[in-house]
């Protein structure tokens, strides 16, 4: 029995017209969107644990007493301020302006470290006071929450620096747009986390 | 220099003579058999000159079918050292009556249940599961290759430096003692100072960022690089429960990443989490364990449904009977999974109410499994059925998995769940899904998708062999525990004093001898197969008279998978391109842009292996050092910007021309 017949000509098979291995940018655009929300249940599970453990504080300190809500502001400004100068350093990539994109990413990276600097202040701080990651589960959950937010920090600021230094040597190829937006999507992605530290952590805590 | 333990200290951290178990004689026999067998590898490698090969085509390959293949092999291998320890519990236990303490002390007995689970579910299961997928999905939608080959290398490599770490614990140190979930108090570092409990948390991490990274490949994988055509409606349904899979490793690892490393806090840090005192909270973890642990179970069976899918649809020459139904009850378990977790631990105490909700979502989730066992059924049902190696699997699986389920349901009633809770019932009902269930679907995986990845078919004879020593061995082994468990006898027990309950152990340990024979049967059949590969050769690359994509190429297939990117126009695509005499393009090749070989995800994941075991024996020196190692190299390796290179159009032309000519042959063979 030959079903050839059936088949109308026009009916495609393949594509003639190949285009390969297709590593574009929007896979990995995805892909990286997928392990951040992978990342974000990291912090969605520490946010938990902070909820179990928040309250017991194992006769040691409270919240009130040891969190300074004006310097949270200022960190919280800080870290803000990097996501909107990021924000302009993408702007300037979409014109392709490689130098005023440095630039902003320089700020950014000003921006970050400050951040990072004032959260260390903030630890060095409770630390001296006795309220240290030991004392009691609220603050194990505290310190941890807190502290793998500012690892990722950290690490942003690495990739930042490396970005630079690649985006220096090569320009705005299509890879280094790539990397450029990756580290975009994390980098806001660390702001929205600290805007969930900031209400939930410190304002609700002075509310407890 | 020797003299000043301060210095060995720095230099070696915990780790001296004593930590090498010498006063174990069985430990040190395994050690000399594991090392003479090493080294009688290394040697023959040496010897055929294998090492470059191996290097060039393997270890450094970012081909998807490769590092399937090696995930198998990594899967099988950690099968025999899995079932090793098996049956070994099983020996103890019949042994270990009328005032005999077995041949085991409670500290290595101890070790040996720990790492049976986490070495089967780990690196078995997961590796099986993990290396199909990688192997078969992309040539399911018709893709060259995963979204991201390079990551595929990395994370192979991820998992096997995970299993290198629990090898390790065998000869260097101890395992846990905890059980294969490592419940605190038990691991924490006041109960559990030695480093058994550091290994198992640093196996575990190391392999569990391969996992996720594979997760995160395989669904980018699927959603983008489908073949034009291949609505999700139309994906194999192999694939579909690869997609379902892979966005539970995704949405479900990352809690167990997160869960251990608070419990490597609490161990090295003395953080507060898992504490009894100082406000931490056992009981959080057994929660956000299971938050992880139950998807888990459903990231292994979900793929074994996929492939009973996919081999009960060719061997019986039909269409899967409710193709629609099987995706939503997929999808569906894919949600309920996460609905479910407390009902491992019903007797935590949270209430009647509590309690009660977890046990009817557990009981829904039989729902959609049912739907699906009857899908296969009506599948079946005035088939033409072909009772080859798969399709038997297949019978089997359903024949024993709906007993497992079945007990499942019991056990999910909260007031039964109170007398069966950790008894051998709840060990015979694991076992019955996971070896019914996930091993069944892993086998016949394995048959039908052999001659796809080399060319020729397992040997039939030695695969019923197998099978029936599986099947029958399981049953011998499992259905004695259903009977201990309802009789109120505990899981993880050393030693037994009521006499009445020995010739059930007797006939557990026999059911393990059984499932021994099955093993060494299917190492024969491999062997068997491998000798015998040119009278099992198939050239056709479509064996089974298959009906998803896989078989429309070459078998093993080229480098590139499709010479041209197929087109779709129905959901079993080979089947109805089959149907309507498509005839394969002879002519017009083109450059076919590929990934290049890289020994990045080796030596990054060779770096993550030292880095774990300083942080095990606490040699804070070599932890740093490797760290930093670590990061610089995977810094280094963003600034190679050259990944990737063209097959010319002459060499897909001649190897394309090769499979003609074969194909030729054949038919007038034929």
């Amino acid at each position: 029995m030959d079903l050839a017949h059936d088949v109308s000509d026009d009916t495609i098979f393949h594509l003639e017209d190949d285009h390969g291995h297709a590593e574009s940018g929007s896979s990995t655009m995805l892909g990286f969107w997928i392990y951040l929300m992978s990342d974000c249940l990291i912090f969605a599970m520490l946010f938990a644990v902070y909820g179990v453990l928040g309250g017991n504080y194992a006769a040691g300190p409270a919240p009130k007493d040891l969190f300074d809500l004006p310097l949270v502001a200022l960190n919280t400004t800080m870290l803000l301020l990097s996501s909107i100068t990021y924000g302009f350093a993408i702007l300037e990539m979409a014109k392709g302006r490689v130098r005023s994109m440095q630039m902003w990413l320089v700020i950014t990276g000003l921006f970050g470290l400050a951040f990072l600097g004032i959260e260390l202040y903030e630890f060095a701080h409770l630390i001296h006071e006795g309220a240290t990651p030991q004392r009691s589960g609220f603050l194990s959950s505290f310190f941890t929450l807190v502290g793998t937010h500012g690892l990722h920090v950290t690490f942003g600021l690495v990739w930042l620096v490396v970005l630079m230094v690649q985006v220096s040597r090569h320009g705005l190829i299509a890879a280094n747009q790539r990397r450029l937006m990756c580290l975009s999507m994390f980098w806001h992605f660390l702001d929205v986390i600290w805007i969930g530290v900031f209400t939930f952590v410190y304002l609700m805590g002075m509310l407890r | 220099m020797f003299d000043n333990p301060a210095l060995l200290k720095a230099i070696f951290g915990r780790l001296t003579l004593e930590s090498l178990p010498l006063h174990e004689p069985i430990v040190v026999a395994t050690f000399v058999v594991v090392a003479l067998g090493g080294i009688a590898l290394v040697g023959a490698l040496t010897y055929f000159r294998l090492w470059g090969y191996l290097w060039r085509e393997w270890f450094t390959s970012v081909d998807h079918k490769r590092i399937g293949v090696m995930y198998m092999v990594l899967g099988i291998v950690m099968l025999l050292r899995g079932f090793s320890d098996a049956i070994m519990m099983r020996l103890q236990q019949a042994m270990a009556f009328g005032g005999s303490e077995g041949y085991l002390n409670s500290q290595h007995y101890d070790q040996i249940f720990t790492a049976h689970g986490v070495i089967m579910i780990f690196f078995v299961a997961m590796p099986l599961v993990t290396g199909l997928m990688n192997f078969v999905v992309p040539l399911q939608i018709g893709a060259r290759d995963v979204s991201f080959p390079f990551l595929n290398n990395f994370s192979f490599w991820m998992t096997a430096g995970g299993a290198v770490i629990v090898m390790m614990s065998l000869f260097v140190g101890e395992f846990a003692r905890t059980g294969w979930l490592a419940y605190p108090p038990l691991s924490g570092i006041g109960y559990s100072p030695d480093v058994g409990v550091d290994y198992y948390i640093w196996a575990l991490q190391v392999a569990g960022v391969g996992t996720l990274l594979s997760g995160v490949n395989l669904v980018c994988t699927i959603v983008k690089m489908r073949a034009p055509g291949m609505t999700m409606m139309r994906m194999p349904i192999f694939t579909w429960t690869a997609l379902c899979t892979n966005v539970l490793i995704v949405a479900a690892f990352p809690v167990l990443t997160a869960v251990l490393a608070l419990l490597s806090l609490d161990r090295y840090v003395g953080t507060n989490f898992f504490t009894n005192d100082f406000g931490g909270n056992p009981m959080m973890y057994v929660n956000l364990i299971w938050i992880w642990g139950h998807p888990e179970v459903y990231i292994l069976i979900l793929p074994a449904f996929g492939i009973f899918s996919e081999v009960t649809s060719t061997f019986c020459g039909k269409r899967l009977f409710g193709y629609t139904s099987m995706v939503y009850a997929t999808i569906v378990i894919t949600i309920l999974s996460y609905l479910v977790w407390l009902h491992h631990f019903f007797t935590m105490g949270s209430g009647a109410s509590v309690n009660s909700f977890f046990g009817i979502t557990t009981m829904i989730i039989s729902i959609p499994t049912g739907a699906k066992i009857f899908n296969w059924l009506f599948t079946m049902y005035r088939g033409r059925i072909r009772f080859e190696l798969p399709m038997m699997w297949t019978v089997a699986f359903m024949l024993t998995f709906t007993v497992g389920g079945m007990t499942g349901v019991l056990l999910a009633v909260p007031p039964a769940d109170f007398v069966l809770h950790n008894s051998l019932f709840l060990v015979a009902h694991f076992h019955n899904v996971i070896i019914g269930g996930v091993l069944f679907g892993l086998f016949a995986g394995i048959s039908y998708w052999f001659p796809k990845a080399f060319g020729f078919r397992l040997d039939p004879f030695w695969g019923k062999m197998s099978f029936w020593f599986w099947v029958v061995g399981f049953w011998f082994a499992f259905m004695p525990l259903y009977v201990l468990g309802l009789m109120g006898v505990t899981r993880r027990l050393r030693v037994f004093d009521d006499p009445s309950l020995h010739i059930w152990f007797i006939i557990a340990a026999f059911g393990a001898f059984l499932i021994l024979l099955g093993i060494v049967s299917f190492l024969i059949q491999i062997f068997v197969s491998v000798r015998r590969r040119e009278q099992l050769r198939d050239d056709t690359g479509d064996p089974w008279d298959g009906r998803t994509l896989e078989w429309a190429t070459a078998s093993p297939p080229p480098a590139y998978n499709f010479a041209f990117t197929p087109v779709i126009h129905d959901g079993d695509a080979w089947a109805d391109m089959k149907q309507r005499g498509y005839r394969r393009p002879l002519t017009g090749f083109r450059d076919i842009h590929m990934p290049r070989n890289t020994g990045a995800g080796v030596i990054l994941a060779g770096l993550s292996v030292v880095l774990a075991v300083a942080l095990v024996w606490y040699i804070w020196w070599l932890a740093i050092v490797s760290f930093v190692a670590l990061i610089g190299y995977a810094i280094a390796h963003t600034f190679n910007y050259d990944r990737d290179f063209h097959i010319a159009s002459g060499d897909v032309t001649h190897v394309e021309d090769e499979r003609t000519r074969l194909l030729a042959a054949n038919t007038q063979a034929g």
